[in-house]
């Protein structure tokens, strides 16, 4: 029973990065845009948040500063895809390997080989009363509260009910029509893409100012690239997108405490590593075929 | 019912000229619309209908001129601007957003803060339906209506923007029958209301059926401006400049000899979907100097006929050959080592739009210009310059083939197909979306094919063009052969009934 509660708090947790990556992700992809960015954006967030945080000793304004990296990650994605109708592939993962190189560069700059920086992570809050045992699974950071219970549904809202949310899918669906109808196809993809990225890089900040307390570095460890496969999964859906992210959180959850369970302990623990990525593979495979991607995916959008 | 004589027309265009590189699309053309009238755009692929409607919506920007709304010159940088100045249009390629609803695509564009007033859209919807009798489900998937109800649907979303001049791009050639008369009595409603239209066409029938006033565009001229009852003979003189004789077999060819067929068709039996054959029991042959038409509606077994003569398709039974050669289940390289010659209904499919003119002209022959493995770009080059003359290509050889209008592009296939002088042609919809100039010339260099002796197969929706081309008919039903006669004897009444599958047996 303490084992249950335990995973299931931890798969609230470990979600809570691959949800904001993947509603970012989302906005981005349903403008008409494959931002690659994303596991960059999530380092430098995680990057820049941790020094902020650091240097003025407020979790809270690292977050912030983690937010103004995002957004000028996104809207360098803009440029280079909807400005300069660069090839999205190539823009993303150029993105990708800059920020990390940038990250590190700079970490290497700031904290010169000396020991660890640590910083006082945000602590967890439970805002429901006492009822037993079960009351550690919402033993859960502020930034896990705020993405399931704020960001999620704010987010679907704004996407499907919003007049906001219209042009976006608009100018991922039809530019010409979004266009023919007086939208600004760039506006509203530079807005789509600098949302995603706030989101993206809020994610990664997540892993040093909550879960860790500091930066290290392959700190995003691949979750970007995870999150892209969640949209997939998700299919361009929000709701989806948030069940794909808690479906790998469990598992990846679960594979840690079987690792230390006697029966699987003549395994190599590399396969249970790799036990989450596996089954993301498995359910893309089943449930990747056939999906409508959005119509302009890929394509830039030049008004003749 | 036209504008009250002295108040300003409700759009002007004056002096709008655009150059595509070399290309003039519009020099200096002069255009306006008055309050309650249909002012036709009249004229050929290419003449630059379009390029200056899509000038007076924002779609595209102009070297010079200007655009008045109501005697007032207005800025038009963006289809918003337009949209501001009560301008709509109902572009050829319909600007909606399928995976949406109707409400979602009618408030698309329409901000008023952040909330989505999509009750608001659904409003406007019952209220156009109520005032002009334009039918839409506002909660349908715009992708799962018809063509002719998405047309609706963007009439719709010019009117729910207060839009006064409604600007249609060929609205017509997407719509069956009944619903151009639909979409002619919603025009008329709309006119009612003291709407200005403005109506994009290259066909002679319905610019006369609805238009108050004609102006013709001639390779980006304006030629002039006359009455919608202007008769049909004189528009066509204006839009292509000589008088429209039309390309008919001539009476006196020499009827097709009693010889072997060249083309031999036998028992051809082509699987399709749900495992029932799409070609069934197909037999027939084509003479040298003959033209066999294939009529039938679309869908009944001549796109599986054409796969397998274009060496696309193994037939499951039965056998293809062309004199003694066998070409039952040939590949494309054959058939084109046998001499025939295909020109299938999809034209961009048969060729490379992002090649040049020059490259796509040699693509069934690069061996001939390939020595010890190098391609020789100057013979290439001139094959090109020699084949643009000839077939009356309007492009350079460089010229990228996407960049071609339909006529072109079809010219070019023409070319590439008949330079190698073959025995036999199969040519599937070959004047579908051309327009009248470009008719003329696929029609008559077909007519010389059958002159010279080939054996010539022709698919088309066309009646009158089968009528007006072949020298015997057959009628293909639900994959099979439901009639065959020769076109002298060739009643409309008949065909359509056999079409229909209303036929008595063969």
């Amino acid at each position: 029973m303490t084992l249950l509660i335990d995973l299931l708090a931890a798969t609230l947790r470990n979600a809570t990065p691959l949800v904001y990556g993947t509603v970012g992700e989302t906005y981005a992809e349903r403008g008409g845009v494959l931002n690659l960015g994303i596991e960059g954006t999530m380092y430098a967030g995680a990057f820049v948040g941790f020094a902020a945080a650091l240097a003025t000793g407020s979790p809270l304004l690292g977050l912030v500063a983690a937010v103004g990296v995002g957004l000028l990650s996104g809207a360098v994605m803009a440029l280079l895809t909807v400005t300069f109708g660069a090839n999205q592939h190539v823009s993303g993962i150029g993105l990708t390997i800059g920020l990390i190189g940038a990250s590190e560069f700079a970490n290497r700059l700031i904290f010169r080989g000396g020991e660890l920086q640590r910083i006082e992570p945000m602590p967890l809050i439970n805002p429901l009363p006492d009822v037993g045992p079960v009351s550690a699974v919402f033993s859960q950071y502020g930034l896990t509260w705020v993405a399931f219970l704020l960001v999620v549904p704010l987010a679907w809202w704004v996407l499907q009910r919003s007049s906001f949310g219209l042009e976006i899918r608009a100018v991922g669906e039809n530019p010409e029509a979004a266009d023919a109808a007086g939208v600004s196809v760039p506006r509203t993809r530079y807005l789509a893409l600098m949302i995603g990225g706030a989101l993206m890089a809020v994610g990664g900040a997540f892993f040093t100012l909550a879960l860790l307390g500091s930066f290290t570095l392959d700190i995003i460890a691949g979750r970007g690239w995870v999150c892209i496969a969640l949209v997939i999964f998700g299919r361009w859906r929000i709701g989806r997108g948030v069940v794909g992210a808690l479906l790998f959180s469990l598992i990846y959850s679960l594979q840690f405490r079987l690792q230390i369970l006697p029966g699987f302990g003549d395994l190599p623990f590399e396969l249970l590593l790799a036990l989450p990525y596996l089954v993301v593979i498995g359910a893309l495979a089943l449930s990747g075929r056939n999906v409508a991607y959005p119509g302009a995916y890929l394509k830039p959008y030049r008004r003749s | 019912m036209a504008g009250v004589p002295g108040s300003a027309p409700a759009l002007e265009l004056r002096g709008i000229t655009k150059r595509f590189g070399d290309l003039v699309a519009n020099r200096s053309v002069d255009f306006d619309v008055v309050g309650g009238e249909v002012h036709a755009l009249l004229g050929e692929n290419g003449a630059g209908k379009t390029t200056v409607m899509r000038i007076a919506y924002g779609l595209t920007h102009p070297d010079a001129g200007s655009v008045l709304v109501e005697g007032h010159e207005v800025a038009i940088r963006s289809p918003r601007d337009a949209i501001a100045a009560g301008i709509g249009m109902v572009t050829q390629h319909f600007s909606l957003v399928g995976p949406m609803s109707v409400a979602e695509n009618l408030a698309l564009g329409r901000a008023s803060g952040l909330r989505l007033d999509l009750d608001a859209a659904r409003r406007r919807a019952v209220h156009a339906a109520e005032r002009f009798g334009i039918r839409v489900d506002p909660d349908a998937r715009v992708a799962d209506l018809s063509v002719g109800e998405q047309q609706r649907v963007e009439i719709l979303k010019a009117l729910a923007r207060d839009c006064r001049i409604l600007i249609l791009d060929e609205p017509t050639a997407v719509l069956v029958p009944a619903e151009i008369e639909a979409l002619f009595a919603t025009l008329r409603s709309l006119l009612e209301e003291g709407l200005s239209v403005v109506f994009i066409s290259h066909k002679l029938g319905e610019v006369r059926a609805i238009s108050n006033r004609v102006s013709v565009l001639r390779q980006g001229q304006m030629i002039g401006t006359v009455a919608g009852s202007t008769d049909e003979r004189e528009l066509a003189r204006m839009m292509v400049g000589r008088p429209m004789l039309g390309v008919e077999r001539s009476a006196g060819a020499p009827a097709p000899s009693e010889a072997e067929p060249v083309l031999r068709i036998r028992d051809l039996r082509v699987d399709g979907a749900h495992g029932r054959p799409s070609v069934e029991d197909v037999s027939l042959g084509v003479r040298g100097g003959e033209i066999l038409g294939v009529a039938g509606v679309s869908g009944n077994g001549q796109t599986e006929l054409m796969a397998v003569l274009s060496g696309m398709r193994r037939p499951v039974a039965g056998t293809v050959s062309v004199g003694d050669l066998d070409l039952t289940g040939a590949d494309p390289r054959q058939m084109t080592a046998a001499r025939v010659g295909r020109i299938p209904e999809d034209r961009h499919a048969s060729l490379i739009p992002d090649l040049s003119v020059a490259y796509n002209l040699v693509m069934e022959r690069l061996d001939d210009f390939r020595h010890s493995g190098r391609i020789d770009e100057r013979a290439i080059r001139a094959h090109a310059d020699e084949l643009i003359a000839r077939f009356d290509i309007r492009a350079s050889p460089d010229d990228r083939v996407a960049a071609l209008s339909g006529g072109n592009i079809q010219k070019v296939l023409l070319a590439r197909v008949l330079s190698r002088d073959p025995r036999v042609l199969v040519v599937s919809q070959p004047t579908r979306g051309l327009d009248v100039g470009a008719t003329e010339y696929v029609r008559s260099q077909l007519l010389a094919r059958r002159a010279d002796g080939a054996a010539v197969l022709l698919v088309s929706e066309d009646l009158d063009e089968l009528l007006a081309l072949a020298d015997r008919l057959i009628v293909l039903y639900e994959g099979r052969i439901v009639g065959e006669m020769s076109a002298q004897e060739a009643d409309r009444e008949q065909l359509g009934m056999l079409m229909a599958g209303r036929g008595r047996n063969p």
